[in-house]
């Protein structure tokens, strides 16, 4: 049932939360923005358009979008939603759930130069620069809940926040979970990375990458990216908000609350930061990292 | 049975050379190729590898060693399955892609001394003895050097020959010593564990050091890396595939051997020969990004590869000295099967990398693009390499780094590594996508000369091999376990065969195949799915949108030096890109040209000038070299009588 349930929202759930930052971003700029389903209905409309592809793009291009999605549904078959458990665990999935989403970017990055446009190129550039970045800080965190709860199954390992011990516990991570939440603003490409509704294609990242994608491609592509968010905001609840009650239809309620609380948390930041200049991003990645070395630190001394 | 096979691939392979111009004889010699393989592997298919190892000997009239002893263990075996494939594979891509009619000057040369690489290199895994060892270490030292300088008309290939010659031989003068100080311990030549009681920590380090330093002179680890770029960019494809693939592999073979023997007991050995991989693979792949030959980018990624192999080695060594059989499995487990998922997914990329190189005539990555079209085939073959390279899943290359990081995430402080590798891993993912994007995708920079197509038969099913092996052990690694295990527990106690856990305690790779075969099920339904929705709509097909502009060229694409720029910067430090930037001064500029360029710091900022300025101050001892043959006499004479009297003195 349990495992019913995680599909369901893994599936179902995303795109409300672009819906939910929307609404936070419009109520900050006093607008009354679109209506938290837009996202559904965008997705419904590009389903049933047509698509025009370029004349110099070969399969990658169609199939890049597919991977995509199937690689990060995967990954978010691997994460535990709230206490519950991870449809698929095993020993050593950690490292199946950094690279799934690795393949993802792979065929992303690569659909974009079979474009042949420059600014595809460019953001794909950035795109696999920036994760050079991000990759050090999932692992780092990863280290930190591997060494706090001594499992290597993101099922089991992703609980360790839940009966955390000693303050040096505690100290690690508070300082991963800073560390996990710029990791979610770098990689689902928000503000202060990346800017997702800017019509400047020189200055965006994952948006330009995916400008010649039209029809159910995009379509493809945002749901994909929504799952993205989604399932890297439940691997940041784990460590912001460890939280067990017993009762099974309270801890889901818990945790869709928890979840909706990330988007506004995502909308607001958005709201009140501004874009960083592209080549001011890679430090605050790097001090994302040395916050999760910090909190390992403490750990291994 | 194992002296069969070793005499067929040693001895029947080179014999070939003899024969002349024709295509015939280049056929011949790779049936013969083919022949001594399969012998090779019925041999590998028929030991069974308990923890005893199986030997054979000759009487040998030398005089430090009367025997010629031969055997094969596991950890052997593990090193010559890629000698008994990647040579086959590529000899037969060699009879299209190096036809001896198109190369009569050297095609018999090459053909020569690539089977005399084969056979040294199968030799050098099955000594058992220093002096043996050393003999067929030169010998494959000496063909490689021949091939890679088969073009020797060139000035550059020649050079680039020069600095292999150079650097071999520094590796070799330190096995020299390592080999004359074992014996010393030991009393004899024979491959045999050192005895603890025999030798004092001093020495024992300075054994390690010099078999590190030795055999990483070969296998390319950081700093010692210098003479691989260019020695592999030079040489024939299907050359370049053999030593990358394979050769580097003798320097971890080396490696792996001599630490077994070394009775190595302090924690930091391990943990410096972690670090110094983790060093080799950063440094290697972001030397790789800044790369704009095809082949030289993937050299320096054969640095990056065998940099994660000595981290493998580094920890399982760790583990051995702080008495820890999880990190020792799991970290020689993964080296090794590193060492043959790269000799599978180099070799495949090099040998593709030479069918790039037949259609454009160059191996300049900014003059290529769109070859996905012309060259589809090719074009999934590299894809799967690529794949397989970046250790993403479904592809080998994931088993093998998965192995890796659960051994640094289950030792004491080897977390940091597991945080390099995964740096690594990004950079090799950047890495790839910039070569495969930049030659298939998009559209061509320069204008093609004549129609670029899919190669002959000959070349490409052997990269189809390959790329069969890629995927086979991505989706069922475990396929490679009962021999990678019995290798593991030989090296660990080379003696007796040590009682190590099975990998399925900690590695659950059953998972692995499942979600790789989940992952293709269900990417590809959705693919096909998507194809049949796009045809019923009828896709428009347009013009890529240019953001406005009305008049796009394909110069306007990003180039592969844009892509990899900002990483390139990010680790300026050490790249030290030298570009050459115009000024434009006036309003309607003047035709101006730009250069960027990543050198080898280590080569072109230290190893040239050192050594330029040695040979300047070596020009006095000119006056020595007279040419004339009874100086020469009477030098060794002088220096024999030196010698001699030395020996007495010390009472030798």
């Amino acid at each position: 049932m349990n495992m019913f349930i995680h599909l369901v929202l893994m599936l179902a759930m995303p795109p409300l939360l672009l819906g939910v930052i929307n609404k936070t971003k419009a109520l900050f700029a006093g607008r009354k923005g679109p209506p938290l389903l837009q996202s559904y209905y965008d997705l419904i409309k590009l389903a049933r358009k047509s698509v025009v592809i370029s004349r110099t793009t070969t399969w990658i291009f169609i199939a890049a979008p597919v991977v995509t999605l199937t690689s990060i549904a995967m990954a978010g078959l691997l994460v535990p939603l709230g206490p519950f458990g991870a449809p698929v665990s095993f020993t050593g999935d950690l490292i199946l759930f950094a690279y799934l989403l690795a393949v993802g970017r792979f065929f992303t990055t690569a659909a974009a130069l079979d474009t042949g446009s420059s600014f595809e190129g460019m953001g794909a550039a950035r795109e696999v620069t920036f994760a050079c970045l991000s990759e050090p800080i999932l692992f780092f965190a990863l280290l930190v809940l591997a060494r706090i709860s001594g499992s290597l199954a993101l099922g089991d390992l992703l609980h360790a926040p839940l009966d955390a011990g000693g303050q040096g516990d505690i100290a690690s991570l508070v300082l991963v979970a800073i560390g996990l939440f710029i990791l979610l603003l770098a990689e689902n490409s928000r503000i202060p990375v990346d800017d997702p509704n800017t019509h400047l294609e020189l200055t965006m990242i994952h948006e330009v990458m995916v400008l010649d994608h039209s029809g159910p491609l995009l379509g493809l592509i945002l749901y994909g990216a929504s799952i993205k968010l989604f399932v890297i905001g439940a691997v940041l609840l784990h460590v912001l908000f460890p939280f067990q009650s017993g009762s099974a239809l309270l801890d889901w309620g818990v945790f869709v609350a928890e979840m909706l609380g990330v988007a506004v948390a995502v909308g607001v930041v958005e709201s009140t930061m501004a874009r960083l200049q592209m080549r001011h991003v890679p430090y605050l990645l790097i001090a994302a990292i040395l916050f999760c070395a910090f909190g390992f630190v403490l750990l291994v001394r | 049975m194992f002296a069969a096979a070793l005499a067929l691939v040693a001895g029947g392979v080179p014999a070939c050379c003899l024969s002349r111009h024709s295509v015939r004889a280049q056929r011949a010699t790779s049936v013969l190729m083919v022949l001594g393989s399969l012998l090779g592997w019925c041999g590998l298919a028929m030991a069974s590898f308990g923890t005893s190892a199986v030997e054979a000997g000759l009487p040998w009239h030398l005089p430090w060693e009367q025997r010629l002893s031969i055997g094969l263990d596991a950890i052997g075996a593990v090193f010559l399955i890629p000698v008994f494939t990647v040579p086959m594979l590529g000899s037969i891509y060699g009879l299209a892609y190096w036809r001896q009619g198109d190369h009569p000057e050297n095609g018999r040369g090459v053909g020569l001394f690539y089977g005399l690489l084969a056979g040294s290199m199968a030799l050098v895994v099955l000594a058992r003895n220093a002096i043996l060892f050393l003999i067929v270490w030169e010998l494959m030292a000496l063909a490689a050097f021949f091939l890679a300088g088969a073009e020797h008309e060139k000035a550059e290939v020649r050079r680039a020959g020069w600095i292999y010659l150079v650097a071999t031989h520094a590796g070799t003068l330190c096995l020299l010593a390592l080999f004359a100080l074992m014996r010393q311990a030991s009393g004899g030549f024979a491959f045999g564990v050192l005895d603890a009681g025999a030798l004092t920590p001093g020495m024992v380090t300075l054994l390690f050091i010099l078999s590190v330093v030795g055999f990483g002179f070969k296998a390319g680890l950081m700093p010692l890396h210098v003479w691989l770029p260019g020695a592999h960019a030079n040489a024939p494809s299907h050359v370049s595939a053999v030593m990358s693939g394979v050769m580097l592999k003798m320097g971890v073979y080396g490696m792996v051997r001599m630490i077994s023997l070394l009775p190595i007991s302090e924690a930091w050995n391990g943990g410096a020969l972690l670090a110094v991989g983790a060093v080799t693979g950063i440094l290697g792949i972001a030397f790789a990004i800044g790369q704009n030959d095809i082949k030289r980018l993937l050299a320096y990624s054969s640095i990056e590869n065998i940099g994660i192999i000595c981290m493998g080695i580094g920890m399982a060594l760790l583990g051995r000295t702080l008495h820890r059989a999880d990190l020792v499995l799991l970290g020689l487990g993964g080296a090794l099967l590193h060492v043959w998922n790269h000799s599978l997914f180099k070799s495949l990329l090099f040998l593709n990398s030479g069918a790039i190189i037949h259609a454009v005539h160059s191996r300049e990555m900014n003059r290529m693009g769109g070859l996905a079209k012309p060259m589809p085939q090719t074009a999934w073959l590299f894809l799967i390499g690529a794949v397989a390279i970046c250790g993403l899943p479904p592809l080998n290359g994931f088993a093998s780094e998965w192995l890796i990081y659960l051994g640094l995430f289950q030792g004491p402080t080897t977390g940091v590594g597991a945080v390099a590798l995964a740096l690594i891993g990004a950079l090799a993912l950047a890495c790839f996508v910039k070569i495969y994007g930049m030659v298939f995708l998009g559209t061509a920079r320069d204008p093609l000369h004549g129609e670029p197509h899919d190669p002959s038969a000959a070349m490409r099913h052997p990269m189809a091999l390959l790329a069969a092996g890629c995927v086979v052990l991505g989706f069922l690694p475990h396929l490679g376990f009962p021999l990678l295990h019995a290798a593991a527990s030989q090296w660990l106690d080379p003696a007796g065969g040590a009682a190590l856990p099975e990998f399925e305690e900690f590695a659950p790779a059953q998972w692995i195949s499942a979600v790789a075969v989940g992952l293709v099920a269900a990417a590809g339904l959705g693919y096909a799915l998507l194809r049949r929705r796009i045809r019923r709509t009828d896709a428009a097909v347009g013009a890529t949108w240019g953001c406005g502009y009305a008049q796009p060229t394909p110069r306007m694409q990003y180039t592969g030096s844009s892509f990899g720029d900002v990483l390139v910067g990010l680790f300026g430090w050490v790249l030290r890109p030298r570009t050459s930037r115009p000024a434009l001064k006036k309003l309607f500029p003047d035709r101006v040209e730009f250069a960027c360029e990543v050198q080898d710091t280590v080569l072109h900022g230290l190893v040239l000038p050192v050594f330029r300025r040695a040979a300047a101050a070596m020009m006095k001892l000119r006056r020595l070299q007279q040419g004339r043959l009874d100086l020469y006499l009477l030098y060794l004479l002088v220096i024999l009588i030196v010698l001699l009297s030395w020996g007495r003195h010390l009472g030798l």
